[in-house]
């Protein structure tokens, strides 16, 4: 089973993603912002990371180029997920090592090609 | 009486007329949707309910009206490159194929058939955009046909929203292939203008769409009744060359139809049309 850790500041959005990869059985965790998730892959390497933009203490972009940067921080295949959806925003994503890009909202068919796409399946 | 048995004579009219002018069959339950889809026309029209609807359409002669509630009940959902898969057999594998039996006359000839939105024609153009180094000195033509105006009008501009945009198209062809103008993306125009759009109702004859090599109708023909089902595998046949390949949606098949098709040995859920002169009965 694929180990996925979805990173959001919101509980409900959490939720809702941990529903949808669920039913497409990852194994999920949660972190509540950037820090908090790069301890856990510090700790545990997943296979796929679905990131939000906006949280405290450490964003998702900062997280991704940290990410990078560390041992093993090569391997998952991260998707952001986030309301930023404006061009230069998704092309500082792909540049910083992103492999896919959801713009919220979503619907879990978008989600499943999505992870599809970023060889996440 | 409740309100659904009220509306339930009117639905089954409505769904007559999309029958008779399109094909396609909205079975008894799913009449819901009906009323769902005419809700936006109605209130346009001032008309209260579906039999008032249908009551108008019996009375005024509005072709306008008519082809607005027609083209309300056609199901258009569409997504890029639906199915993985089915895109990537065709991009490494069906056309490759034909580009090999049309090496000498280096002219490709391909047609989405129930294009609905332009998904999938424009699909197919990224395919090709996306390898021009190898179709460099290629007369590629994509027709794009679909019976709803309304979907062509849409597919002809190819402005998507952010929520049609990212379903099954992949963030690095959206980036190359698209231009964001505000919240919407727009297709570019190298990519537009590879692909022609022209109404088309696949239940009648056409004479000048033939000669193709390759025909997709995907998640078309399951609307359709098995009779109306039959019409469109002839006249899907009829467009291709002898040899030529279609692609169906993913939960259709020719199979249990008589048709001039087979199915395609090298390529799992491609069909053939049999080269001329092939008997229909299996040789023993």
């Amino acid at each position: 089973m694929k180990k996925c850790l979805v990173v959001d500041d919101s509980k409900v959005i959490r939720k809702v993603a941990r529903h949808i990869l669920e039913a497409l059985e990852y194994d999920v965790d949660e972190a509540a912002d950037g820090e908090q998730a790069l301890h856990y892959c510090q700790e545990t390497m997943p296979d796929v990371v679905l990131l939000d933009w906006n949280m405290p203490v450490m964003s998702g972009i900062d997280f991704l180029r940290a990410l990078r940067t560390i041992e093993g921080g090569q391997g998952p295949r991260v998707i952001f997920c986030t309301t930023e959806n404006g061009r230069s925003h998704i092309e500082a994503a792909i540049e910083a090592g992103a492999n896919e890009y959801v713009m919220k909202p979503f619907d879990r068919e978008t989600l499943e090609t999505k992870l599809q796409l970023a060889g996440a399946e | 009486m409740n309100e659904e048995s009220l509306s339930a004579p009117a639905s089954k009219i409505l769904a007559g007329l999309l029958e008779a002018r399109t094909g396609q069959v909205i079975s008894a339950n799913r009449f819901w949707r009906i009323e769902t889809a005419l809700k936006p026309i109605m209130r346009e029209y001032d008309i209260p309910d579906l039999d008032a609807l249908v009551a108008v359409l019996l009375s005024v002669e509005s072709d306008d009206l008519q082809r607005e509630v027609i083209d309300a009940m056609l199901n258009n959902e569409s997504s890029f490159f639906r199915d993985t898969m089915m895109f990537s057999l065709l991009q490494k594998q069906v056309i490759p194929h034909i580009a090999k039996e049309r090496a000498s006359s280096k002219k490709l000839r391909i047609w989405s058939s129930g294009c609905s939105t332009g998904q999938e024609p424009y699909s197919l153009a990224m395919m090709f955009a996306e390898e021009s180094f190898k179709w460099k000195d290629w007369d590629i033509e994509i027709v794009a046909t679909d019976i709803s105006q309304d979907a062509l009008n849409y597919a002809r501009k190819g402005v998507y929203s952010q929520f049609e945009i990212q379903r099954g198209l992949s963030v690095e062809r959206m980036l190359r292939y698209f231009k964001q103008v505000g919240s919407t993306w727009s297709i570019k125009d190298d990519v537009r203008s590879m692909v022609r759009f022209r109404q088309d109702n696949l239940l009648r004859s056409s004479s000048d769409l033939r000669n193709f090599d390759l025909v997709l109708c995907r998640n078309v023909v399951m609307y359709f009744s098995p009779e109306a089902r039959h019409q469109a595998y002839h006249r899907l046949a009829q467009a291709l060359h002898p040899g030529g390949f279609m692609m169906l949606g993913a939960a259709e098949t020719v199979i249990g139809y008589d048709t001039e098709f087979s199915v395609s040995k090298d390529f799992r859920g491609c069909y053939e049309r049999r080269p001329a002169g092939e008997p229909l009965a299996i040789r023993a």
